[in-house]
Parts: C-alpha cells; sequence; structure tokens
C-alpha cells in the first residue's frame, strides 16, 4: 500500500509539472515523470512476494513467478514512451527555431 | 526488499522534485536521469529482467535526445515569475492533487495488498509454456499471445520517426 501511494505521488509531481510549468522542456519532462510513475505502478501490481522472474529452467519444481502479464504491457509502453517523447522534443525544438523562447506565454499567434 | 523499494522511489519523486524545479534545462534533464536509472533497479529488485534491460537502453537513448535538443537551443529556463495568476493556478492544483490523492487511496483499497496477487488473470499466459514453447513467458505474451499488440507498437515507432523527420527537416521550408 505504501509503494503504490509512493508511486502515486510521482504521478502528481508530474502532473504539477505539465500543469504549472510554462517551460516547454519543463512540461515535456513532466510527461515522462507521469510515464515512468504509471510504469512503476503496474510492475508493483503484478508482483508477488517472493516470485522469481517469469522465465523457465531447468528445475521449475515449486517455483513462484511474478505475474508477466503486466511486464509485457509496460515493455510496450516503455518503447512508446520513447517515441512520444521525441515528438514532444523535436515539436519544441521547432517552436524555438521560431520564437525563440520556450515560453508557452510567448507563443500566441500560433499560424502555419 | 521493502525498505529499499521505499527508499529508491523516494529517490525518484526527489529527482522530480529537482527536475521540475532547477532553473537550468541540463541539469533537470540529467535529474530526470536519475529517475530512470532508479526505475531500472526497482525492476531488477521487483524480479522483471526483462523490463530493466528495455528501461536502460530507453532512458540512455532518452537522455540523448533532450540534450542534443537542449544544447542546440538554450539550457536557461527564464519563464518562472511570481504574480496572482501563478497563486490561483499553485492553490487550484493543489486542490486537484488532493482530490487524486484521496480518491487513489480510495482505489488502492480495492486492490489485493502488495505482493499478495492472486494470478487470477495471468494463469492463461503462465501455462503458454506448453502452448508457445518460449521458456521466458514475458517474450511469449509479446510476441505470441499479443503479437498484434507489438505489431501496433512498432507502427507508433514508425509514425513518430516519421513525424520527427518531418518536424525537423530543413529542406523545402518557407520560412
Amino acid at each position: 500500500m505504501t509503494v503504490f501511494i509512493l508511486s502515486v505521488i510521482l504521478f502528481l509531481i508530474g502532473l504539477y509539472g505539465v500543469l504549472v510549468k510554462r517551460n516547454l522542456i519543463k512540461i515535456a519532462l513532466g510527461f515522462m515523470i507521469m510515464e515512468y510513475a504509471i510504469n512503476l505502478l503496474f510492475v508493483l501490481i503484478g508482483y508477488r512476494a517472493g516470485g522469481t522472474a517469469p522465465i523457465f529452467t531447468q528445475d521449475v519444481s515449486g517455483q513462484i513467478f511474478v505475474d508477466p502479464l503486466p511486464q509485457a504491457l509496460v515493455l510496450t509502453a516503455i518503447v512508446i514512451g520513447l517515441g512520444t517523447t521525441a515528438l514532444l522534443v523535436s515539436f519544441a525544438v521547432r517552436i524555438y527555431q521560431k520564437y525563440e523562447s520556450f515560453d508557452i506565454r510567448k507563443i500566441r499567434e500560433l499560424r502555419g | 526488499m521493502m525498505i529499499v523499494l521505499i527508499a529508491l522511489i523516494v529517490l525518484m519523486i526527489l529527482g522530480a522534485i529537482v527536475a521540475l524545479e532547477s532553473r537550468d534545462l541540463l541539469s533537470a534533464i540529467i535529474s530526470l536521469g536519475i529517475i530512470g536509472f532508479a526505475l531500472t533497479i526497482i525492476f531488477l529488485v521487483l524480479s522483471a529482467p526483462d523490463l530493466a534491460i528495455v528501461q536502460i537502453i530507453i532512458e540512455t537513448l532518452t537522455l540523448i535526445i533532450l540534450i542534443a535538443a537542449v544544447l542546440k537551443t538554450t539550457r536557461a529556463d527564464t519563464s518562472e515569475t511570481v504574480n496572482a495568476r501563478v497563486v490561483m493556478l499553485w492553490i487550484s492544483g493543489i486542490i486537484f492533487m488532493g482530490l487524486f490523492l484521496l480518491s487513489a487511496v480510495r482505489a488502492f483499497q480495492s486492490l489485493p495488498e502488495f505482493g499478495a496477487l492472486g494470478l487470477r488473470m495471468a494463469q492463461a499466459y503462465l501455462d503458454g509454456f506448453r502452448q508457445t514453447g518460449a521458456s521466458n513467458l514475458v517474450t511469449a505474451v509479446i510476441l505470441d499471445f499479443r503479437g498484434y499488440d507489438t505489431l501496433g507498437e512498432a507502427t507508433v515507432l514508425f509514425t513518430s520517426v516519421a513525424g520527427v523527420v518531418t518536424v525537423l527537416r530543413k529542406a523545402g521550408r518557407k520560412d
């Protein structure tokens, strides 16, 4: 229960970054912190006390595995996170080249 | 085990606060690296070696992308000013986060305790060794039971790379 609440607090810190910060790179960092927190929460929920990694070895008698399903989902989510981060940062760099600033208050006249 | 986990997550929270509050964007990104690599250690502690391998590679790539972006543009974060609107934003944000935390705590009470998972969902996948012959169950789920998911993941990656190339290209730009 404690670790679940701590990972939700990490998620909320990322949400604070997205909601309150005005710098585009800081907003991207907030998104990434939220993503880390969600991945952490999934793997924490899938853990079993005393479980080993879900890999069959020669001696499988009496082994307890952790849940492989959240691990597989989080593996996909981590890789997709890299894609979204790269796209977000490239948008930020392009906006900086046009407006000379990362400050979202200075990016008023958004047109093509 | 529990103490190690709590210490690592507290380290991640501290790294997140430093990353969001630092005035220098380069040090903010290095603090983000603290979070990612601490997450790698947590995956190892929670016996998820595949995730640890993928996380350490992706974290390194993310840091390279972010550092390249910051070195190409600017390191200083000059957007912080304190006025009445910022204070209002703070107050509403704190109220929203308190409500979110309360509802999360209520939701966690209906989950099983940490480490006491019943494996209702994944029992079919645990029998997957007999069906697929893959000795690593995580790869059995990714590449066999949920192969279409992985195809979609590859599509998303390809789309994002195409987007990055389109946004950052130099040729054919008018301004």
